[in-house]
């Protein structure tokens, strides 16, 4: 159906697609599989029409098409679901499909057109109410409402972003399950992803692209987790962590009871009971939105407590700053390391400063001391900063992490919470930052770490919370429990504690 | 107190009320396409002087009020292509647009000062319903603005609530990324609603100065544009309940004339700061509310749009 034949495309200094070559039959669920920077994005950018390639054709059903705007793409039945979705909140899921759709008259019937993206939704058992507003819905409901958009506009291949990342183990089978009713129907589908797991267990095909370049395409039921790897990496990678044993101490945090606001007013969290030691990791698992961030917060001290208490090391914190909590010994790694962790206009000395600048006594800064001491942290940690004069927003993700991380670890920590540290970054800098955080906890600091990943979970936890519309649903041993069960709890199910 | 001044006073405050509805009605449209235009002071100011000196020279007050929405809406584009175009600060902007507006305004009248006008909208009954006991003398006897303005109100809404292209410009405002992926031209859109925004604003301007007060002076709005911004929020972006609020308004700007011919003794200065009052009180109540409500302001509201920084 869709045939790309030695596409090249380049950025100033980047050769972000290199004669690449993929192709997709109707009926089949394609997975473009690569690491961040592989080039996945960059070559479904030049099929949507957002790029125009350097080199080389598209053909659709055999013929050659000239994509030149997104326009174009969706003429020729392409629709892509982006990771973050395209949907204006306050509208219904009908008036977003409506939104921009040649053929609606000025003044529209909304009532007619509910009846027609409710039996399109039918057809493809995609369940959804065409008259309610996109905020009320889930994650996974929004996600149906951006399918449902692209089918409403006749497309015939679809293209899906990192579909997964938002959902539960649970809705991600609901969504396979869908995807393979449309590709039964004759639809071609693409799945950009990272997750193998994943794509072997659903896919039809598999195109693996490293650097720029397709490394090959095979075909799923033909190759396996180890092959696959060493495709997307270029070589064997321990995909097992090694771990030393957990070696307890005291408890550093202790959440009782505690309750705290979201930024609509409503409870964000309810009741949260948990207890963190030195030398563990506890992990927190749940779907992005159940009040990860604002447990991140509340511990950090940026968001106030409603209702119950804050220990670290046995003293009350619960009224504490965010500066009383630095001086406890707390440490907050942020989901956005270029908003909240660093300040990106500002270059990597003054950013290492930011944290230190209570050190200074005389209230004058020190500046031979600051560069000594980044240049350390930049040395130790390997980070890549050309300049280190310049802001730091021109850093890849990894450095900055490592830049962030390093800058917390350097204050020898009591506490470390970090939010999705290993987010965006690619396997190198992902296994830095693994081992780093291992160290902490080796060195007896308590670590807190927020993700969505649950192998990364299940391989660095010595505990796992799992957290469902601001609850705990359970704490769990990973060793002892399978990634259904925590699937279950992330979708709101209680399990008995056992660990 | 007698029935007679009940009416007389809710009937001045449908008068009184419509340069801030015309002006609230402009800025709704602007906001709801997420452009903040802090400007409608200013632009009302130049629609004001413009009208007047149109109307002066071509004995025509209909003249005088194109031209004075013409001038509202050159004003506009000024706002417009700094934030839109050059994705300056909106506030800046919109203050900087009124602080001109202001100077240029009292340039161009100096001479008009205490000159009188006798081309003026003037009332008109509407024969049948300004009979309706009540109703007829609050809403009917007043001049073709005021009809003007009424039916405005119901064109808005309808646009915005009813109408394929109404639903494109609350999308931009909303959510511009969403709304260029769709095909929805935001720039077009954005400069469209911040020029016709003006040229409401210019309307409410000739308003002042060709029908609630025939005259020209320096400053004449007095604050008028600024309860037009304070009224967008005070009616959650709703054409509808903007009315409610310009004729709220409207009345507390001439209780002070109403309770002066009725004996009341209250230091004029005071009864001058009332509408204000009410305005900083409205703005606490309704940020409270809107807090919890999910009527929240447009989303991408004040926030330049730019294609490459998604």
């Amino acid at each position: 159906m869709v045939e790309m034949i030695n596409i090249t495309k380049r950025f100033p200094g980047i050769l972000a697609n290199d004669r690449v070559s993929f192709s997709v039959k109707a009926g089949e669920i394609h997975a473009l599989l690569g690491e961040n920077g592989a080039g996945k994005s960059t070559l479904m950018s030049i099929l949507t029409g957002l790029y125009r390639p350097d080199e080389g054709e598209i053909r659709i059903q055999g013929n050659p098409v000239d994509l030149q705007s997104p326009r174009d793409a969706v003429a020729h039945g392409i629709g892509m679901v982006h990771q973050h979705f395209k949907l204006v909140k306050p509208f219904t899921v009908a008036e977003n499909i409506i939104l921009g759709l040649k053929g609606i008259k000025e003044v529209y019937n909304l009532k007619s057109i509910d009846e027609s993206v409710a039996q399109l939704s039918r057809e493809y058992g995609l369940h959804i109410q065409p008259d309610s507003p996109i905020w009320q819905l889930s994650v996974g409901e929004q996600q149906r409402a951006e399918i449902v958009k692209i089918l409403f506009r006749g497309a015939e291949i679809l293209i899906l972003d990192e579909p997964t990342a938002v959902l539960t183990p649970q809705e991600a089978k609901d969504l396979y399950k869908t995807l393979r009713k449309m590709a039964d129907l004759g639809k071609a589908i693409i799945v950009i992803s990272h997750k193998l797991s994943e794509v072997l267990a659903h896919t039809d095909a598999i195109t693996v692209l490293r650097g720029g370049r397709s490394v090959g395409t095979v075909r799923t039921k033909e190759t396996s987790e180890m092959e696959l790897t060493r495709m997307m990496v270029g070589r064997p990678v321990m995909l097992e962590t090694v771990k030393n044993p957990v070696n307890r101490s005291s408890k550093v945090l202790e959440l009782h009871n505690l309750s705290a606001l979201g930024n609509r007013g409503q409870f964000a969290l309810k009741e949260i009971n948990l207890d963190i030691y030195g030398g563990e990791i506890v992990g927190i698992a749940g779907v992005a939105g159940n009040g990860q961030r604002e447990l991140a917060e509340v511990v950090a001290g940026l968001r106030a407590i409603e209702r119950g208490q804050k220990k670290v090391d046995g003293n009350d914190l619960t009224l504490a700053s965010p500066k009383q909590m630095i001086q406890a010994g707390v440490s907050y790694v942020p989901e956005d390391r270029l908003g909240t962790g660093l300040v990106p206009n500002l270059n990597a000395m003054e950013n290492y400063l930011l944290k230190g600048v209570q050190k200074m006594p005389s209230g004058f800064i020190n500046w031979k001391q600051v560069a000594q001491e980044t240049a350390e942290v930049i040395k130790k940690y390997d980070i890549k900063v050309p300049n280190p004069k310049n802001p730091v927003k021109m850093l890849s993700g990894g450095n900055l992490q490592k830049l962030l991380l390093g800058r917390e670890i350097s204050g020898k920590p009591r506490l470390i919470v970090t939010m999705y540290p290993m987010r965006g970054l690619d396997v190198g800098a992902m296994e830095t930052i693994r081992s780093l955080l291992l160290q902490e906890r080796d060195r007896g600091a308590a670590v807190l770490l927020i993700s969505e990943e649950l192998e990364e979970l299940f391989a660095l936890s010595d505990r796992l919370a799992v957290l469902h519309g601001g609850e705990v649903m359970g704490v769990v041993d990973p060793h002892k429990t399978t990634f259904e069960d925590v699937g279950l709890m992330m979708a709101g199910k209680r399990m008995a504690a056992h660990g | 107190m007698e029935q007679s001044i009940w009416l007389a006073l809710l009937s001045t405050g449908v008068v009184a009320g419509t340069p801030i509805l015309f002006a609230a009605l402009g800025e709704i449209l602007t906001e709801r396409a997420g452009i903040l235009n802090l400007g409608v002071e200013g632009m009302m100011l130049v629609g004001a002087v413009t009208g007047f000196m149109v109307t002066m020279s071509t004995h025509n007050q209909w003249m005088g009020l194109l031209m004075a929405i013409v001038a509202g809406g050159l004003m506009a584009l000024i706002h417009a292509f700094l934030s839109i175009t050059l994705r300056a600060n909106q506030v800046v902007s919109g203050l900087a647009l009124t602080i001109f507006g202001t100077g240029l305004s009292g340039f161009l009248g100096k001479d008009l000062i205490g000159v009188p006008l006798t081309d003026t909208f003037k009332p008109i009954p509407i024969a049948g319903l300004s009979e309706i006991p009540w109703i007829g003398d609050i809403l009917f006897k007043h001049d073709a603005l005021v009809y003007i303005s009424y039916g405005l109100i119901f064109i808005l809404w309808f646009f915005l609530y009813r109408t394929k292209t109404g639903l494109e410009l609350r999308a931009v405002g909303e959510n511009p990324a969403a709304a260029d992926a769709a095909g929805i031209n935001v720039f077009a859109i954005r400069y469209a609603c911040v020029i016709a925004g003006g040229m409401l604003a210019g309307a409410a301007g000739a308003y002042l100065s060709l029908a609630y007060a025939p005259s020209w002076l320096e400053n004449m709005t007095a604050g008028r544009g600024w309860i037009a911004v304070a009224l967008v929020i005070f009616g959650t972006w709703n054409p509808l309940r903007a009315f409610l609020g310009s004729f709220f308004f409207g009345t507390i700007d001439v209780m002070g004339f109403t309770m002066q011919t009725i004996g009341i003794q209250i230091p004029s200065f005071f009864l001058k700061m009332l509408p204000y009052i009410f305005t900083i009180a409205v703005l606490i109540v309704v940020t409270r509310e809107t807090k919890t409500r999910r009527v929240a302001s447009p989303e991408a509201l004040s926030i330049p749009y730019n294609r490459e920084e998604r």
